[in-house]
Formats: structure tokens, C-alpha cells, sequence
């Protein structure tokens, strides 16, 4: 195995890993906030890329205009399934809100299916396909796009936590959401915030990615459990260390893909998960909790 | 007691007289796939309604059931009546041996770690071309027989199928009224208030994951022994959602809800032929309306209905 | 019968209970008293297996069960009831009770599933079994009742006879008398004394110093996890530290 050839991979792997990221950061903000696997989390990657294809597309919008715009429609859909859908359960349990968010993101599918077809689609890259030459190996621009505009989102992300008063409401209702309400906290609000927050994130990993790996109504499935994995190896954090745990599992996917069998690919992911989930369920960063009953 | 062996005998008396209604039309076919699906909706109810563990990766083992028995049968010329059986030991003991670290999760993490399995089980199917013809399938599975009497048409499936489902409804009727059903029951009404009445709840609950692989993997073999051909599309995540539905909308731990959200998922698309695609929009809403609005399924729900409606009407009468 | 030693437990630095112990004889009622935040509860969860002690040993009938599991200690004659009462909601009282007697009966997934014949007389037993428990605690025209729909009072009693059929050896029992009114107060009173009639080890955790006073043999006072005292209930009355430390005089 030439040293170039598993540059090569890792590097296409740290971007899919960022992304991976992104997308578990959505389910780790929704998750510390309301205690909610959202199953749903997948449908607003998908959405992200098919709303900027219909912008462009449809609406003939300039690429500049048509992200924002379906950044903005996908953050609404999150709205409104918060609204419609988790507000509204008379009878919260666990089983029920995993069947809810099951439900609706198998109904966003479908009615994306309806809307666009099931044929694959491609998203022009935001500068060029020129590839660069990195040592022996080369990368696309995109990649480059991808690397960056997840530092930023973590970075803001990171400010919105520790330095706001709603981001610092956030993360009081993450460690106990009975306090926080006691204190005067619109513990539903931060519910919403967290909805709201999670698809726009969602939103925008599925449009940066878009241009790579083409988007179609339902690459949400695969993508949002990848994203649920990477959350998980960072012990359900809502910053760095779920990045970093995407970024692993797309070095080790690549790795995988290349080295063993592609067609084993995502049963790495999945295998990872399950390890995790039982050796380690605190995250690989994180410390045992001492348990109490 | 006799109650309920009056309704399960009106019951099977209903099943057995079916196919003289339908003479053997293409509806045949279609209630032979409400028999398995009756099957594996009264597995995972059994788990998710009884034991409240729930579980997305059912069609996993249903596939595992239908693969062992194809491949055994077809491959290697083993009498599908042995492969039936080994086949559902096989996944029942991978069933209890995954048991014990899965259902150590709880709710969430439960669902994601089970579909994760699903999925892993999924991609093997697709992957192990040599055994499993990978994507494009296993064919050339032979019919189950007894005798001379071979199970090669509808109307015979449709009596072999039910046999076995109505097999599986009385012993989980049974199962659900006694010592180890009202255990499961308890646990899942306070699990520590169980513990504290001696119930080992982790091994209850484990044995329950692995005897409702067991039925789903017994289904699958049906399945695959009926059909004569299986692929993995048969068997994804899409499929163990489906199962969800089913359970859902019949109701949770009730058995002859199983039947009836298993009948009616069933025969929904064949009478929605048009909208052939959609149904998974279907499912989607369904889901989602009967968790909000009618989160006891169609058993408990509907009558419920119907005694309001009543009420009602004598309310205005009055 | 019961024996806790040196028992210690830390939650995340805080120290809950330090060094308690005591011996409880078989057939005494027992109470276990003290102030708020005295650790009563804390050790109710270790001595009945639901935490784990940081330090110290649990005996019961003179062997170490420390660290076992609430269903090993069940089998093991020891059961209790909780503060909050924890029934099994979606089940008849007499479905509640009859859960009680899993132990008392050992018939499997199998057994169960194809009705065998030893597994239908069993199924009769602890059926039997049962009423007599709904009996003793006078709740038997409840029976078909489901138990999520019945008053505080009488789940109370509902969860006594369930703890009553597993026919433990000694019972934990975590403020019976919180949320009951004088009555049914003077009633369980009755109740716990019968209970130590037959023979039957009793623990009480209780605010209700009446109770506490009327019905224990013994009594151990907790304060801020450490034993303050213990003695009859005479001797823990006359005691000035007890009255301090009730009095919230900590200086």
C-alpha cells in the first residue's frame, strides 16, 4: 500500500467526516435539549439539497441566492415538524417520539419523492472542479469548502453556546431541564431553538456535500444515521468532539472502502456504532457518569 | 380462560373458511402474506407491546430465517423441514447472545442500535454473493412438503402459512397470559417494582428479543420456502418500519391487533394500486396519526370511538 | 436477620451515609427515623440492592448479600414496598399481586406458551396464592380493578400484598404511611402489627412519629448519613440528641 494512495483516501474521508459531523452536531443539539432522537434529522440533509437544486433549478435562482433561500425553507420544515409533530404528543415516551420522528421522516421522504422524482441529481460545485495537488494525492475544491465551512459553523455554534443568553439557556436545559424551568427558562422555546437550530445545521451539510456525492430524495436515510454515529462517538456533544468523531468515522469508512470492500463501507459505520453503543456509551471522549438510580 | 378460547376458535373458524369467499382469486396470494406478516407484527409485539423494548431491525432476522432456510434448502439440498427449524435456532441464539449488551440500551438508543444491526445483517445479504446471489437474489428455493403433498399453489400455502400463524397466536395468547406474560408486563410497568418481586427483568426481557427473532425467523422461512425466490430488498430498513406500522396501528401488545394492522397494510396498497409508490407516504402518516391521535392502535382505539360516538348521539337524543 | 456494616455511600463527593450500622432482630418491627436529608432512603436503596454501598457489607440471615440485585434478594426472603408507590399500573390488583408470587413458581417461556399441565396447576396456585394476600390486606373486592385507576390509600395496601406474596422473610417498607389519612394511618398500623405476626421481619422508613412510636419494637435515629442513635422507642424519645437534631439545633 503506497503512502500516497492512503493519503488519498484520508483526505476524501476527513470531508465526508465533516459533514458526518454536522450532521450529529443537529442530533446532539436536539438531543441535550429535549432528549430526542430525532429520526427526522437525515430528511433535512436531503432536504438542503434538493431545495437548493429546486432554487436553481426551477426558480432559475443564481447558486449565491438559492442556498440561502433553501437553507431558510428547510429551517421552516424543521419549524413546523416541531410544531406539528413532537409538540403536540399527548403521551411522550420514548418508544412514541422514536415512532413519531420515524413517521416523519419517512413522510418528508415520500413527499420529496412526490415533489421531485427519484432520479439522482447534481449540484454544481461553489468554485470550480479543478482538482489540487496535495503530496501525491489531489483533492477538489469542494473538499476545501466543506473543511471550512464546518470550522465556521462550529465556531459559531461554539459562540451561540458560551456566549449568548439563549445558547447559555440551551445548554442549561441539557443538564437538567426541570431546573432550567424553574429558573424561568421557556424550557418549549429552547425546544423549538433546538429544531430549529438542528435543520438549518442539517441543511446546509446537505448542500455543501451536494456537489460530491449527487443528492436524490433519499440520501437522508444513510447520511442521518452516519451523523447519528459520529454524535455518538463524541459522547452526544453539541461541538469539537462529535466533529471529531465524524471525522474519524469518515477516515475509517474511506480507509474501509479502499482497503477492504466497498461494498462493506457501511457496515463499518454501523459496526462502529454498535461497539461504541456497548463498550463505551459515554462517547469515546467522554467520562463514565457515575450512575445514579 | 374459556372466553378467550371461544374468540381464538371463532377466530380460526374465520381463517379456515376464508378461501371459500375468495375461491381461490388473486386475493389468495395476498392473505398468504397476511399470515406472515401476522407472524412477525405478533414478534416484534411481543418485545415492543409487552416487554416495551423496541426493536428496528426485525426485518433482519426475518431475513436471516428466510436466507438459512433458502440457502440450506437450495444450496446444499437439505429437507426445508430441517432447515426450518435449525435456521430458527440459529438466529434465536444469535438473538439472545446480541441481547444482552443491546437491550442493555434503553429507548433511543435501543431503536438506533437494533437498526444498526438491521442494516449490518441487510448488507451481508448484499454482499456475500457466493451464498446469497447478493442484490439480484436467491432462486430455485424449494416448496415445503408433506408426503406427496407438495405446498405449490395458494390456496395450499394459505392453509400451511395459517397453520403455523395460528400456531403462533395461541401459544402467544397463552404465553401473554401466564407466569412469564404478566412478568414481562410488570416490567414494563415498573421495571424496578419487578425486580423487587424477584423478576430478572434482563434475562426476561433477553429471552423475549430472542423467542421474537425465533418467530420472525420462522416466518422467513416460510416465506422463502413459499415464494421460492428472496432478495434483500425484502428484508431492509424500510421493511422493519413497516413491521413498526403494523404494530402500531393494530395496537400494542395486543395480538389480534397485530393481525389487523398486519391485514391492513397488507391489503391497503393492493386496493391503492394507483398510488403504487406512495405508500410509503402512507405509512409515514399513519405512523404518525395513530401515535398522536390514537396511540392504543385500532383495538383499543376504534371502540373507543364507537362508545363516544354513542354517547353523543344519546346526548342529543336526550 | 438483617445486618448493615459500616455502610458508607458517596454520591459524586458528597458523602450520603457514613459508617452506619445496626442489627435487626427476626420478628421486631423496626423504624428508621431521622430528619430530612438524613440518608433514610439512600440506604433503603442500598440494603434493598438498588444502589451499590460505596463501603460496608449487607447480612442477611448471617451471609453477605452486598451489591446483589433486587430480584436475588427477593428470592433471597427479602422484598419492599416504595415511597411513591410503585405499582404495576396497566394490570389488574389481582394481576399486581400475582406477580408477586414469581418466585413462588418457576414455570418457563415454554412451559407457559404450550400450557403444560404442571404450568396450568401452577398457574391455579398462584392464582389462590394471591387472593389470600388481597385477603389479608382486605382489598379482595378490588381484584378486577385495574391498579393504575385505584386511590393512594388503597394502592398502598395493594403494593403490601404484593410485597406480601413473594411470603418474604423480612420487608422494606419506605414511608407506608406518606399521603394516608389518620384512618387508613390507624389502619396500617393493624396491618404492619399483623404482618409482624406472622412472623415476619418488618422495616419502616416514616415521618409519622405516632406511627413510629405506637408500632416499632426498635427504633434507629439517622442524622446527616451518620447514626445518631437507636434504642426502643421509650429510650429515643428521652434522648436529647435525638430532640436536637429534630429541632434543628445543629450548633
Amino acid at each position: 500500500m503506497q503512502f500516497d494512495q492512503l493519503l488519498q483516501y484520508t483526505l476524501s474521508g476527513l470531508s465526508t467526516g465533516a459533514i458526518y459531523g454536522l450532521i450529529g452536531i443537529g442530533f446532539s443539539i436536539i438531543y441535550n435539549a429535549t432528549g430526542i432522537i430525532n429520526f427526522a434529522q437525515g430528511e433535512f440533509v436531503m432536504l438542503g439539497g434538493m431545495l437548493t437544486l429546486f432554487f436553481l433549478e426551477a426558480l432559475k435562482l443564481p447558486l449565491w441566492a438559492a442556498i440561502p433561500c433553501a437553507v431558510a425553507a428547510s429551517t421552516v420544515a424543521g419549524l413546523l415538524f416541531e410544531r406539528l409533530a413532537i409538540r403536540p404528543l399527548r403521551q411522550p415516551t420514548p418508544i412514541n417520539l422514536v415512532i413519531i420522528t420515524i413517521g416523519g421522516s419517512i413522510l418528508i421522504r415520500g413527499l420529496a419523492m412526490l415533489l421531485w422524482g427519484k432520479d439522482t441529481h447534481a449540484i454544481p460545485p461553489f468554485s470550480g472542479d479543478e482538482p489540487i495537488a496535495i503530496g501525491g494525492a489531489t483533492i477538489l475544491p469542494q473538499h476545501l469548502w466543506i473543511l471550512a465551512i464546518t470550522v465556521i459553523i462550529v465556531s459559531v455554534n461554539r459562540f451561540y453556546f458560551y456566549h449568548t443568553i439563549s445558547g447559555k439557556a440551551m445548554r442549561a436545559c441539557a443538564y437538567n431541564r426541570r431546573a432550567a424551568g424553574l429558573v424561568g427558562i421557556d424550557v418549549r422555546r429552547m425546544v423549538l431553538f433546538s429544531f430549529i437550530i438542528s435543520s438549518a445545521m442539517g441543511s446546509v451539510a446537505g448542500i455543501i456535500v451536494a456537489p460530491l456525492t449527487m443528492t436524490a430524495y433519499d440520501v437522508g436515510v444513510m447520511l442521518g444515521l452516519k451523523g447519528f454515529c459520529a454524535a455518538i462517538i463524541g459522547g452526544m456533544s453539541s461541538g469539537g468532539a462529535t466533529v471529531v468523531g465524524g471525522l474519524l468515522l469518515g477516515v475509517l469508512e474511506s480507509l474501509g472502502a479502499g482497503l477492504i470492500s466497498s461494498g462493506y463501507k457501511d457496515a463499518i459505520a454501523f459496526i462502529i456504532l454498535l461497539l461504541i453503543l456497548f463498550i463505551r456509551p459515554q462517547g469515546l471522549f467522554g467520562k463514565a457518569e457515575s450512575e445514579r438510580v | 380462560m374459556n372466553r378467550d378460547l371461544l374468540k381464538f376458535l371463532a377466530f380460526a373458524v374465520m381463517i379456515l373458511l376464508a378461501p371459500l369467499a375468495f375461491q381461490g382469486g388473486y386475493l389468495m396470494n395476498v392473505l398468504v402474506f397476511v399470515g406472515i406478516y401476522t407472524m412477525l407484527a405478533i414478534g416484534l409485539n411481543l418485545l415492543l407491546g409487552y416487554a416495551g423494548q423496541i426493536s428496528l431491525g426485525h426485518a433482519g432476522f426475518f431475513g436471516l430465517g428466510a436466507y438459512l432456510s433458502g440457502v440450506l434448502s437450495a444450496t446444499y439440498g437439505w429437507n426445508p423441514w430441517l432447515a426450518m427449524p435449525l435456521a430458527a435456532l440459529l438466529v434465536g441464539a444469535l438473538a439472545f447472545l446480541i441481547g444482552f449488551p443491546i437491550l442493555k440500551l434503553k429507548g433511543h438508543y435501543l431503536a438506533m442500535a437494533t437498526l444498526g444491526l438491521g442494516i449490518i445483517i441487510y448488507i451481508v445479504f448484499n454482499e456475500t454473493v457466493d451464498l446469497t446471489g447478493g442484490p439480484s437474489g436467491l432462486s430455485g428455493i424449494p416448496n415445503l412438503a408433506i408426503g406427496s403433498l407438495t405446498f405449490d399453489s395458494d390456496v395450499k400455502n394459505y392453509y400451511l402459512i395459517w397453520a403455523f400463524t395460528l400456531l403462533t397466536i395461541l401459544l402467544t395468547l397463552n404465553l401473554a397470559n401466564s407466569r412469564v406474560g404478566r412478568a414481562l408486563r410488570a416490567v414494563h410497568d415498573s421495571e424496578v417494582a419487578a425486580r423487587v418481586m424477584g423478576v430478572n427483568a434482563r434475562l426476561l426481557t433477553v429471552q423475549i428479543f430472542a423467542l421474537s427473532a425465533v418467530i420472525s425467523s420462522i416466518a422467513g422461512s416460510l416465506y422463502a420456502h413459499t415464494m421460492a425466490f428472496v432478495s434483500p430488498a425484502s428484508f431492509g430498513f424500510n421493511f422493519s418500519v413497516e413491521l413498526l406500522t403494523m404494530v402500531v396501528i393494530g395496537g400494542l401488545g395486543s395480538i389480534y391487533g397485530s393481525f389487523l394492522g398486519a391485514a391492513l397494510l397488507t391489503l391497503l396498497p393492493e386496493f391503492l394500486r394507483a398510488a403504487q409508490d406512495y405508500d410509503i407516504i402512507i405509512y409515514g402518516g399513519l405512523l404518525m396519526l395513530m401515535v398522536m391521535f390514537m396511540p392504543g392502535g385500532l383495538v383499543r382505539g376504534v371502540p373507543d370511538l364507537f362508545r363516544k360516538l354513542l354517547k353523543k348521539g344519546r346526548g342529543s337524543h336526550a | 436477620m438483617l445486618e448493615v456494616a459500616g455502610i458508607t455511600q458517596i454520591f459524586g463527593g458528597v458523602t450520603a451515609l457514613e459508617e452506619v450500622s445496626f442489627t435487626i432482630a427476626r420478628g421486631t418491627i423496626t423504624g428508621v427515623i431521622g430528619p430530612n436529608g438524613a440518608g433514610k432512603t439512600t440506604l433503603f436503596n442500598i440494603v434493598s440492592g438498588i444502589y451499590t454501598q460505596t463501603a460496608g457489607r449487607v447480612l442477611l440471615k448471617g451471609s453477605d448479600v452486598s451489591g446483589l440485585p433486587p430480584e436475588k434478594l427477593a428470592r433471597l426472603g427479602m422484598v419492599r414496598t416504595f415511597q411513591n408507590i410503585e405499582l404495576f399500573g396497566g394490570m389488574t390488583v389481582r394481576e399486581n399481586v400475582m406477580v408477586g408470587r414469581h418466585t413462588r413458581s418457576s414455570s418457563g417461556l415454554l412451559a407457559c406458551s404450550l400450557r403444560m399441565p404442571w404450568s396450568r396447576r401452577e398457574e391455579a396456585n398462584i392464582r389462590t396464592g394471591a387472593m389470600k394476600w388481597l385477603e389479608f390486606t382486605g382489598i379482595t373486592e378490588l381484584a378486577d380493578v385495574t391498579a393504575g385507576n385505584l386511590p393512594f390509600g388503597k394502592g398502598r395496601l395493594l403494593e403490601i400484598a404484593r410485597a406480601l406474596a413473594v411470603e418474604p422473610e423480612i420487608i422494606l417498607m419506605d414511608e407506608p404511611a406518606a399521603g394516608l389519612n389518620s384512618q387508613e394511618t390507624q389502619g396500617l398500623a393493624r396491618l404492619i402489627q399483623r404482618i409482624r405476626d406472622l412472623g415476619i421481619t418488618v422495616v419502616l422508613v416514616e415521618h409519622d412519629m405516632e406511627l413510629v412510636m405506637e408500632i416499632c419494637d426498635r427504633i434507629v435515629v439517622l442524622n446527616l448519613g451518620r447514626k445518631l442513635a437507636e434504642g426502643t422507642p421509650r429510650e429515643i424519645q428521652e434522648n436529647i440528641e435525638v430532640i436536637a437534631a429534630y429541632l434543628g439545633d445543629d450548633t
